[in-house]
């Protein structure tokens, strides 16, 4: 990893009644992009907030570069940041939201925004009001208003989950496309493994305010450091040591590493979900354990008799419930 | 696709074309009849009508600049007191107009409680000043408008995204850049409703000028005056003036809702509350307050107060020497001053109800059935909020003068229908908005489903839509009773002497110096008004 841009460091937010944030510290490198991922109360969000300065952290600091912002408010801090409902001002058109953060004056100005708007593949679109836009064009507009002012980090907060999901996956291409050809250090909240993935250089995963490990996806899927990032990054069977000839404790594995023909583990299959032309296969062990495998969809059907054996194990437990 | 024409939309237009639009049409024909010319060259219309314009404009700045104010610090902070005080600040709006005038008489006029305790403090023999003409006017407006500013604006600061907010002071604008070029152009909406809401008010507006004028004249009490002095002619043409000019305004409401004029985007969450944390800013906002909710009150404590002294027994003393609840006492044993009380509640009764029988009638065809003439329905419905009360009077007391079956003509002035009915026209728009409005938040597959069980017409409105129209009902019903019950401009102009309601017993009472029964008249106005809406939010819920 390349030397450090941003820098968060032992940041820690409470609200009444709850911890947010809890002694979080995260670096990101010039240009990259951090996915924030999390379940619903995470911290993922605030952690955004904090970085925007709408939140003020009760303890750690922020850094861009040796700067230290932590005190700094939102309008001096040059970060920009792409809403979730996109926050766009209805009052103003295209390229009335697109200015706004600009200190240009006209040919310059207007030279800005159709630059920008060139970038987020909206040329000319500068007289229409924003209520007249599609979701997409909408999200894409308030991409080209956070990037006009070129900020110094760019924050989204759940930049897809206002769209439908057919527009989704063409977004996310086009997001990353347009992130990477302006080459922005960037933070983006998601609660979608499969965005986090996709989008993120690397994936800082949350939980309860904590950070429970950040990596590459390839590191977070293959080497989990705990169960919780496991079953959240991907689909994971919980198994019993002694099913896999343990002295105890408990093993994950994945489903596409139980592998259906030969091996010691018996059971029936009990349900078939088709997915891509594979299949998730629900396998009921004799002791009662249910146990999914992922398989081409043809490899058994329901009712029928099974072997499987354990490829790779992820990740395995002692007896103490980690979770 | 062709909509139905049903004969409910037809009677129930010709209805509201008889009773609200061929009134102004009449209006405007004997207008007709008089000498434009005379009109034109008097130079008292001419100050009449310019009276009327710049005090309306004046009162729509100055309620502003008290309004606005106010609502950032009710929506925005957060301090000790800030609920009570958020309701009281809402307070002049259930005030009767008259009952407000007559308590700023008591507070500042020439010997109200302010000058007398000026007085007494300088040794001055005369009262530091005059509650007269523009100024008096333009006090009471401001202190009584103010509230279409606040609530609208707290409205629409309610409703304001927080993250366009965050959005601006991310992109590197300041608080106040981001309020300049931000909050305000989004509070537009709000900001030209209640402009529009408090011109259309004060332009309206007689029982402020009509005590505190003296000399200085606006449209409504010309008209009146005009009208006294037996120039029906002239009266008309006045009249005909004012509705034009109402009318005017009333076109432009209806651009300025028109819809989508700023649609948001996206829902939003509204900003959070900022609170005051420092003691000694806790103090000051507690302070200041207080010291609002004071002033507020004082109009009506000063009511209550005067309506405490008995008759004669206060002459020349800073404070009142004697207390006693002998007015009241008069007030309900007297034959002569029950009456009016039993008057203005029965009329206010039975307007409330008319108008909003006529309201469940329209919402029925226009939101359920979506009839033709809808249009005109709803335009009819909303009309009469646009005409001032004087020109309503002046209209419907034209059109029923005169015997004339054949064009819809009878004679109601001088009868006990007169009033009811005026009253109820008046009503209509405030029935009609809160009874429209509550049909369009009714789900329609209530009404199929009690179809597909069998309930007929007369079954499924009393079963099932009338029910769920509760809260409309009664919150339309409390604001048109309590208009109704307060009225004053309508009733000076078509009461009888067997008729006459609170407003003019108030009048005359002051008439005759008899100010103790004046204020009582208007403190039971004010608990029974805050007890009518009170009932109406109850039952709301």
């Amino acid at each position: 990893m390349s030397e450090a841009w941003l820098r968060l460091e032992r940041l820690a937010k409470r609200f009444p009644g709850h911890t947010a944030v809890d002694d979080l510290s995260l670096d990101v490198a010039q240009g990259e992009i951090l996915a924030l991922l999390g379940p619903s109360g995470s911290g993922k969000t605030t952690t955004l907030r904090l970085l925007a300065g709408f939140e003020t952290p009760d303890a750690g600091r922020i850094l861009v570069g040796d700067e230290d912002v932590t005190a700094q408010p939102p309008a001096r801090r040059r970060f920009g940041m792409v809403f979730q409902h996109y926050a766009l001002f209805p009052h103003l058109d295209v390229a009335g939201n697109v200015g706004f953060g600009l200190k240009l004056d006209g040919a310059a100005r207007a030279r800005r925004i159709a630059e920008v708007l060139a970038m987020v593949d909206l040329p000319g679109y500068e007289r229409r009001p924003v209520a007249a836009l599609s979701g997409g064009q909408q999200q894409r507009v308030a991409l080209a208003r956070s990037l006009a002012p070129e900020p110094r980090v760019l924050l989204l907060d759940e930049p897809l989950s206002n769209l439908d999901p057919t527009l989704r996956e063409r977004t996310r291409r086009e997001l990353r496309e347009a992130i990477q050809r302006v080459g922005i250090t960037t933070v983006f909240v998601t609660h979608e493994q499969e965005e986090a993935f996709d989008l993120g250089d690397r994936v800082a995963v949350l939980r309860e305010g904590r950070l429970e490990q950040v990596g590459t996806p390839d590191e977070l899927y293959d080497h989990p450091a705990t169960a919780f990032v496991a079953t959240f990054v991907g689909r994971a069977n919980a198994i019993p040591g002694e099913l896999a000839g343990a002295a105890g404790g408990r093993i994950l594995v994945r489903p596409e590493a139980l592998r259906l023909g030969e091996g010691p583990i018996a059971g029936v299959v009990t349900a078939r979900r088709f997915a891509h032309g594979f299949a998730y296969f629900t396998v009921r062990h004799d002791s009662g354990t249910l146990l999914e495998v992922y398989a081409p969809h043809d490899a058994a059907r329901v009712g029928d008799t099974v072997r499987l054996r354990i490829d790779e194990v992820l990740l395995s437990e002692d007896g103490r419930d980690g979770r | 696709m062709k909509r139905p024409l049903s004969l409910g939309a037809v009677l129930l237009a010709a209805l509201l074309l008889w009773v609200v639009a061929y009134p102004l049409l009449v209006v405007f024909a004997e207008a007709g009849r008089a000498d434009l010319g005379a009109f034109v060259r008097d130079r008292t219309e001419w100050q009449a009508l310019w009276g009327s314009l710049w005090t309306s404009a004046a009162s729509v700045v100055l309620a502003g600049l008290v309004g606005v104010p106010l609502a950032f610090v009710f929506e925005r902070y957060d301090f000790p007191g800030r609920r009570v005080l958020g309701a009281l600040v809402a307070l002049p709006a259930v005030m009767p107009p008259l009952v407000g005038v007559i308590a700023f008489l008591f507070l500042y006029g020439e010997s109200g409680f302010v000058p007398r305790f000026i007085q007494a403090v300088t040794g001055a023999a005369t009262p530091p000043w005059r509650l007269q003409g523009a100024a008096a006017i333009l006090l009471v407006h401001a202190y009584s408008m103010y509230v279409y500013f606040y609530l609208f604006v707290r409205a629409g600061l309610a409703r304001l995204d927080a993250s366009a907010l965050e959005a601006a002071a991310s992109l590197g604008a300041g608080p106040a850049e981001t309020v300049r070029r931000v909050t305000l152009p989004l509070l537009r909406p709000a900001l030209v409703g209640a402009a529009l809401l408090t011109f259309m008010t004060a332009l309206a507006s007689f029982s402020a000028p009509y005590v505190f004028g003296g000399g200085f004249r606006v449209m409504t009490t010309q008209i009146v005056a005009t009208r006294l002095n037996g120039d029906v002619a002239v009266a008309m043409l006045e009249t005909a003036t004012l509705t034009a000019l109402a009318l005017g305004g009333f076109a432009l409401v209806q651009w300025s809702e028109r819809p989508g004029s700023v649609a948001a985007i996206g829902k939003g969450t509204p900003p959070a509350l900022r609170v005051i944390t420092s003691p000694a800013g806790r103090a000051a906002a507690a302070l200041a307050g207080w010291l609002l909710a004071i002033l507020l009150l004082l109009p009506h404590a000063t009511l209550l107060l005067i309506s405490l002294v008995p008759l004669n027994s206060w002459t020349t003393e800073t404070i009142p020497p004697v207390l006693s609840l002998v007015n009241y006492r008069r007030l309900f044993t007297e034959a002569e001053r029950l009456r009016p009380l039993i008057n203005s509640l029965w009329m206010a009764a039975a307007s409330t109800a008319a108008a909003l029988a006529l309201a469940v009638w329209a919402g029925a065809l226009v939101v359920r059935r979506r009839a033709r003439l809808s249009r005109l329905i709803e335009t009819l419905l909303a009309l009469p909020w646009a005409v001032p009360g004087t020109v309503l009077a002046i209209a419907l007391a034209t059109l029923f003068s005169v015997r004339q079956p054949a064009l819809g003509r009878f004679i109601l002035v001088g009868t006990a229908v007169i009033l009811p009915l005026a009253y109820a026209v008046r009503n209509l728009p405030l029935a009609g908005r809160a009874v429209l409005a509550g049909f369009r938040q009714l789900d329609p597959a209530l009404d199929e489903a009690a179809q597909s069980l069998g309930a007929g017409r007369a079954a499924r409105l009393w079963r099932v839509t009338l029910p769920l129209l509760r809260p409309a009902l009664a919150a339309g019903g409390a604001l048109a009773f309590v208009t109704a019950l307060g009225d004053f401009v309508v009733s000076i102009l078509l009461y009888t002497f067997a008729t006459r309601p609170i407003s003019i017993e108030i009048l005359s009472s002051l008439r005759l110096n008899d100010l103790g029964v004046a204020a009582a008249f208007g403190v039971v106005l004010m608990i029974v008004s805050a007890a009518a809406l009170g009932v109406g939010a109850r039952v709301g819920r």
